[in-house]
């Protein structure tokens, strides 16, 4: 084990698979040069040169395209959107090719790419530098999305994305880049696709949260298990598509209750697809009606205490809970 | 340009006429649903780029593929087979008449958005430069690709990286029902390359030996000094914009004067003219290209439709 940070852990992985298989390139705007603009590429360029790790104009259309010819023509690219809203100036690109083509030309052409971006709101850039995509995403046939909150998770997830013979969205989260936590050695230190981690174990109410709100859960459940004797259990799933569906009814009929906590806007998220998921499972388990702690349905707002609204807080999971337990409606 | 070479091309676009002909009469028998674009006039352009690069050389192309297809080397039979929506359709079905794909001819689809299949080019160009081989790669494209972004930031990319792309447009003066004078700034679209320091050339699309001979010189130099080139080929399609069109946008008389220069009649009288052709060669390439067809259309109207369950098959390649 080695105590890193998650933007290192991410580094990491590139370059173990880029020692590991020649045809992983990573390409993106300034990735190379500069490092990247969350420096997870910061090294890269040294050890692999220029014909590895390179750097593109802005232009997130061909970017994705190209990575997609790419891989049409036998490469393993890994392109990097500076954040993810950039990806819709590439939509096209991800939704009507990456996403389709494998199954378009009757299997004949899949499409091992990974696109990395980060997400997330919280440090003040505005409404269009602080949205949470992966609805889009994990409403489009084609594409897989993966969604780590830890270091380790970081590398694990990459490095199977990268092994992947699909299109993989991989959010990352820019709170959380600087975060440190333990992982693994290993160079074939992999985590499949699919399988969640309980993040706490706990018996009172089940708390699927993923990326950065793992960690304002994880907050919570400490405030609650200090203050009121709340035993927390928090799922990760880790990644969206595939979701691991199992894990979170088997913990949700221990606990009776379910919380579901995002930091996207609430409508059509994913919390509605989970809650509609367990509600068809589980529904009979259940001891009280299904919450969720979600962002606000707003484009994200710039003033500090007005964006701080807008996204899940801790008191808000803190106050979900004890609803949950006093079975009272939202 | 040899007389092999030349009866060899005129087969091609007969092949491709009657075969377009034929999914024209399959479509009013209801054997062939969906959007059906044909490529009926256009064939110089297809049979003339594409017979001139190597069968390792990659093709992509827009929603008028099925031409293309036939001229890359896929087997008529399974395109087809594709159009009546047939498991041995060369997309199993799951494609259409916009998305015949064939990996092992090199045939990297059709694409149904336009200009969908540039930076698809950009990127298969990269794969060739990156693997270090000596591919390259056709882009086609219909005039109404080049407003679109993706044709700017394709041509940007290609030149900027040295890549081993041939964007071929085809200009056939209407995206859907609005002509190029309604649509760009200027006709002459292979201008705009010069912006990317692209070199580029404007030929008659309706002459198949002129197609041929640029396009194996231009593809001579893409592929050696690994640098991007334009060819626009002025052409015209006969038909509608696709199969549902009721050509209110241009006149009878419009489309006549372009039928004065059918591509396949041009090279029938040449050949003629200069004694290759006989009206019994004649006859017999027509005969044969006759039996392919039908054929095809017995091979498509045969095989069975794909099982309920093949609808989720092929949606992820890996583990899911």
């Amino acid at each position: 084990m080695a105590q890193m940070r998650y933007r290192e852990a991410l580094r990491d992985a590139h370059a173990e698979e880029m020692r590991r298989d020649n045809r992983v390139f990573v390409m993106g705007e300034d990735i190379a040069v500069w490092g990247g603009s969350f420096r997870v590429t910061e090294g890269l360029l040294a050890e692999f040169g220029a014909e590895r790790v390179i750097d593109t104009p802005i232009s997130e259309e061909v970017i994705v395209g190209a990575g997609i010819g790419a891989a049409m023509a036998g490469l393993r690219p890994i392109v990097e959107l500076m954040t993810i809203n950039f990806s819709l100036l590439a939509m096209d690109q991800i939704i009507n090719h990456a996403a389709k083509l494998y199954y378009m030309s009757g299997g004949q052409l899949p499409i091992p790419m990974v696109i990395r971006a980060p997400q997330g709101a919280g440090q003040q850039l505005g409404a269009q530098h602080s949205q949470n995509l992966e609805a889009h995403f994990v409403h489009t046939p084609g594409l897989k999305v993966v969604i780590p909150s830890t270091a380790a998770d970081a590398k694990g997830l990459l490095k199977t994305s990268v092994r992947d013979d699909d299109p993989i969205i991989f959010i990352e989260h820019e709170i959380l880049y600087g975060m440190k936590g333990d992982v693994p050695d290993d160079n074939d230190f992999t985590i499949p696709l699919g399988v969640a981690d309980v993040k706490r174990e706990g018996s009172d109410v089940t708390i699927v949260a993923y990326s950065r709100m793992v960690h304002t859960v994880l907050e919570a459940a400490s405030q609650l298990e200090k203050e009121d004797g709340i035993s927390v259990e928090l799922v990760d799933p880790r990644t969206l598509k595939p979701f691991d569906i199992d894990t979170v009814t088997k913990s949700v009929e221990k606990t009776g209750r379910l919380v579901i906590v995002e930091e996207d806007c609430r409508t059509c998220g994913v919390g509605a697809e989970i809650a509609a998921s367990v509600g068809e499972r589980a529904f009979y388990s259940l001891d009280a009606p299904i919450l969720r702690v979600a962002g606000a349905d707003v484009p994200i707002p710039y003033s500090r205490h007005l964006e701080q609204s807008a996204i899940p807080q801790t008191q808000d999971v803190v106050h979900a809970v004890k609803r949950i337990l006093a079975g009272k409606a939202p | 340009m040899d007389s092999d070479l030349r009866l060899e091309l005129y087969r091609k676009m007969i092949l491709i006429r009657r075969f377009e002909e034929k999914t024209n009469q399959m479509y009013q028998k209801g054997k062939i649903t969906g959007f059906c674009h044909l490529y009926i006039g256009e064939e110089a352009v297809g049979v003339g780029a594409i017979s001139a690069i190597r069968e390792t050389d990659y093709v992509v192309t827009g929603y008028r593929d099925h031409g293309q297809a036939i001229a890359k080397g896929v087997d008529p039979k399974r395109v087809m087979a594709e159009l009546f929506g047939k498991e041995a359709g060369v997309s199993k079905g799951k494609g259409g008449s916009m998305h015949m794909f064939d990996k092992e001819k090199r045939f990297m689809g059709g694409d149904a958005i336009v200009g969908g299949d540039l930076p698809l080019a950009v990127g298969i160009g990269f794969a060739i430069k990156y693997q270090k081989i000596d591919d390259i790669v056709l882009c086609f494209f219909g005039d109404g690709a080049a407003n679109e972004g993706a044709f700017h930031e394709s041509f940007n990319l290609a030149s900027l990286w040295n890549l081993p792309v041939l964007f071929f447009c085809e200009n056939n003066k209407y995206g859907m029902g609005t002509s190029i004078e309604r649509a760009s700034s200027i006709e002459d679209l292979a201008k705009r390359a010069a912006c990317y320091n692209i070199e580029w050339q404007i030929i008659d699309g309706m002459d198949v030996v002129e197609v041929y001979e640029a396009t194996r010189k231009t593809a001579g130099r893409v592929r050696s000094q690994k640098r991007p080139e334009m060819i626009e080929a002025k052409t015209y399609r006969f038909k509608g914009h696709s199969v549902a069109d009721p050509e209110v946008y241009r006149t009878k008389e419009e489309v006549e004067q372009w039928k004065v220069r059918d591509p396949i009649d041009r090279l029938r009288n040449k050949l003629k003219g200069e004694g290759i052709l006989t009206d019994e060669k004649i006859k017999q390439i027509d005969d044969e290209v006759e039996s392919v067809c039908g054929e095809a259309i017995e091979f498509a109207d045969k095989s069975p439709f794909p099982p309920a369950s093949a609808v989720c098959e092929h949606v992820y390649a890996g583990k899911f």
